[in-house]
């Protein structure tokens, strides 16, 4: 994985110290309020409904395990004893100190992590596919292009204050797991007959109030044009986006105003205008950050491994993870494990200490040291060999982190919610659990099969509600929390926005429906028809019915 | 009977911690809902907003802003649901609450 260089240190450190100063001025008064929010949430630290929150950024969701035993270590010594693993691939601290920030960047500056582009109308932390460099299926690890954007776009001059936030994601997979549709950006990487690599960018998609699926303004890029061609887009995003209404700033009302068409000649035109010197990659530059992402020493291995295959034939607890938690490597006698943070009953995303720290000591042992955080909120463990699964597995199981429900009923993707955030209507999190346990039965979970059950605690849709194959929104009416429930949403390559059923309901009738769905699903598939696409097939109506038939 | 007032006290973040507090009756800031001062009349509450800004210029507190409560036999319990969990904490960590009281979200 990327490692810092000389000047990347400095420049961390530099940073913290000028927080700490900040800091200390804002603490005696040196600084008003309004002039401290800015930086502190430059840094990542937000004044939450409870306490502070610290957001701290993992580029691309990697983690080595000293950085994740950082983490552990600042969740006890400053938070209470557990993280938040985000939709964003991020992790939050839920009860900081504002006295204890500074120190607690200089103590993840010095494992190579800080806090920056995880707030303000800047480009955030990048994210791609937690497999990338793993998967079976991958054309080329993305992780280069996207530590690149990193570089790039880090305290950008020009694009610090743009319109509104700006959200980038990388796939080099045709597989979208990076939700790159719904994105600002969204890159996806082909390959042409010669073999060239070429990257199709996707502008204008998004989320929040006003969900929409990206357009496709260059179907392939060359990828020595990538970073001028991004910084044309940011261009004409940073000149013409509203700024008049913080709900229309986003690029995607930009792109939806002015017509695919038109925005794709703005971008054209101004790419046209960059001098020869602005263009272009600095090749060197991309192959030197290559190299920190070349395979690990991976052994040659046969592909089948006798000894996974004599577990599983003898353990149907490890035989039902395998298939829902483990996933195709691209190298022989490798695997991926999914690590499901969302235990029957339990909160979306949060991991304890112990947690992480059992998960650092299984990537340090078993994974090349490598772990990863996923955008629906688990973790992964990348480059697994096949022998040691049993091994891995009998340990998740001791730290209560082997629930075998990966991209199932019970891998519910929930943001913080009322429970935690100051701008949310509605908890989020109650619902998930209450759903969770509805579907605890992991067998049925297996029997309803691929099943992507969203929440978000209003409409700014941090839970990604509008791309979940159901999805649930939690908002508020005169002081009473509901729950509006759309179908047919999917982030991935054929992604698109749920539609609204019906009416809402109340947080305890949320289950009870999520049911009436589900059941409604299986007396209607047909052979091998996953949910998402029944509901394609069939529309709304069978649900509609199942839902509304009876409730008022 | 149950005496029931309806007013409105003044809650904050604690600027160093940036925990929850409302200013008391005693004129201090308070972890407990139980010992705000609840105004009942306009003055009272201009009153609140007054030393909210004063706590604000002192760097004690940061946020200050009005909550709507009932109080209830002396009890005082949030009107939105919001500022109840606010009290609690988080209500699926009722291990983490400062001041446990499930009978605010129950309200």
């Amino acid at each position: 994985m990327y490692r810092y260089d000389e000047f990347d240190h400095r420049f961390v450190a530099e940073r913290v110290e000028q927080f700490r100063d900040q800091t200390l001025r804002r603490l005696n008064g040196d600084l008003s309020e309004d002039e401290f929010k800015p930086l502190r949430l430059m840094n990542g630290l937000y004044l939450q409904l409870h306490a502070y929150m610290l957001r701290v950024a993992i580029p691309y969701g990697t983690l080595n395990s000293r950085q994740m035993l950082r983490l552990a270590d600042i969740s006890e010594r400053y938070d209470r004893g557990y993280g938040h693993f985000t939709t964003r691939q991020n992790i939050q601290f839920n009860w900081i100190a504002l006295a204890d920030a500074p120190e607690i960047l200089a103590e993840l500056a010095a494992v190579e992590m800080h806090a920056i582009q995880t707030s303000g109308n800047c480009i955030r932390n990048v994210t791609t596919d937690h497999w990338a460099g793993a998967a079976a299926d991958e054309l080329a690890d993305p992780r280069p292009v996207a530590e690149l954007l990193r570089q790039w776009s880090s305290l950008h001059p020009e694009f610090t204050f743009l319109p509104r936030k700006f959200k980038i994601a990388v796939t080099g997979s045709p597989h979208d797991r990076a939700a790159t549709r719904v994105h600002d950006i969204g890159l996806r990487l082909h390959l042409n007959d010669e073999g060239e690599r070429g990257w199709e960018v996707v502008v204008g998609g998004g989320l929040g109030r006003t969900p929409m699926i990206g357009v496709t303004v260059r179907e392939f890029l060359p990828e020595d044009e990538l970073l001028g061609y991004l910084e044309a887009v940011m261009r004409v995003y940073n000149l013409i986006g509203r700024r008049d209404n913080k709900y229309k700033a986003r690029i995607k009302i930009l792109v939806h105003e002015l017509g695919a068409e038109a925005f794709r000649a703005e971008v054209e035109a101004e790419y046209a205008r960059q001098t020869a010197a602005l263009n272009g990659i600095d090749n060197a530059e991309l192959e030197r950050i290559a190299q920190y992402f070349a395979p690990p020493p991976f052994e040659k291995l046969p592909r089948w491994s006798p000894a996974y295959q004599s577990h599983r034939a003898g353990n149907a607890a490890f035989a039902r993870w395998s298939r829902s938690n483990v996933a195709a490597h691209a190298r022989d006698g490798y695997a991926i494990v999914d690590v499901s943070l969302k235990p029957e009953g339990g909160i979306p995303g949060d991991a304890t200490a112990r947690q992480m720290r059992a998960v650092a000591d299984l990537a340090q042992r078993y994974s090349f040291d490598e772990v990863r955080v996923s955008h629906h909120q688990n973790l992964v463990l990348p480059h697994v060999r096949r022998d040691d699964l049993f091994a891995v597995w009998e340990r998740l199981v001791a730290e209560g982190l082997d629930a075998a429900n990966v991209g199932q009923a019970g891998d519910i993707i929930a943001c913080p919610g009322l429970d935690y955030c100051s701008l949310a209507t509605a908890r989020s999190i109650p619902i998930a659990q209450g759903i969770s346990r509805r579907f605890a039965d992991l067998n049925r979970q297996a029997d309803i099969g691929p099943l992507r059950i969203n929440i978000s605690g209003c409409i700014n849709a941090c839970g990604h509600h509008h791309v979940g194959h159901i999805g649930i929104l939690g908002l508020e009416k005169k002081g009473v929390e509901f729950y509006q429930i759309t179908l047919g949403g999917s982030s991935a390559s054929e992604a698109s926005i749920g539609t609204i059923i019906g009416p809402g309901f109340a947080g305890d009738e949320v289950p009870d429906a999520v049911e009436k769905i589900v059941t409604t699903y299986l007396a209607l598939r047909q052979e091998g028809e996953t949910f998402l696409a029944a509901c394609r097939r069939l529309g709304a109506e069978p649900f509609k019915e199942a839902l509304y038939a009876t409730h008022h | 009977m149950a005496s029931i007032d309806r007013g409105k006290i003044l809650t904050a973040s604690q600027l160093r911690g940036g925990t929850v507090v409302f200013l008391a009756r005693n004129g201090r800031w308070s972890d407990h809902i139980h010992e705000a001062a609840v105004a009942l009349e306009p003055v009272a509450v201009e009153a609140l907003q007054a030393r909210g800004r004063e706590a604000e210029a002192a760097n004690i507190v940061t946020g200050a802003y009005l909550v709507e409560v009932e109080r209830r036999d002396g009890r005082v319990t949030p009107i939105h649901i919001r500022e109840r969990i606010r009290v609690t904490g988080p209500s699926v960590r009722p291990d983490l609450a400062l001041q446990p009281s499930p009978a605010l979200l129950e309200a």
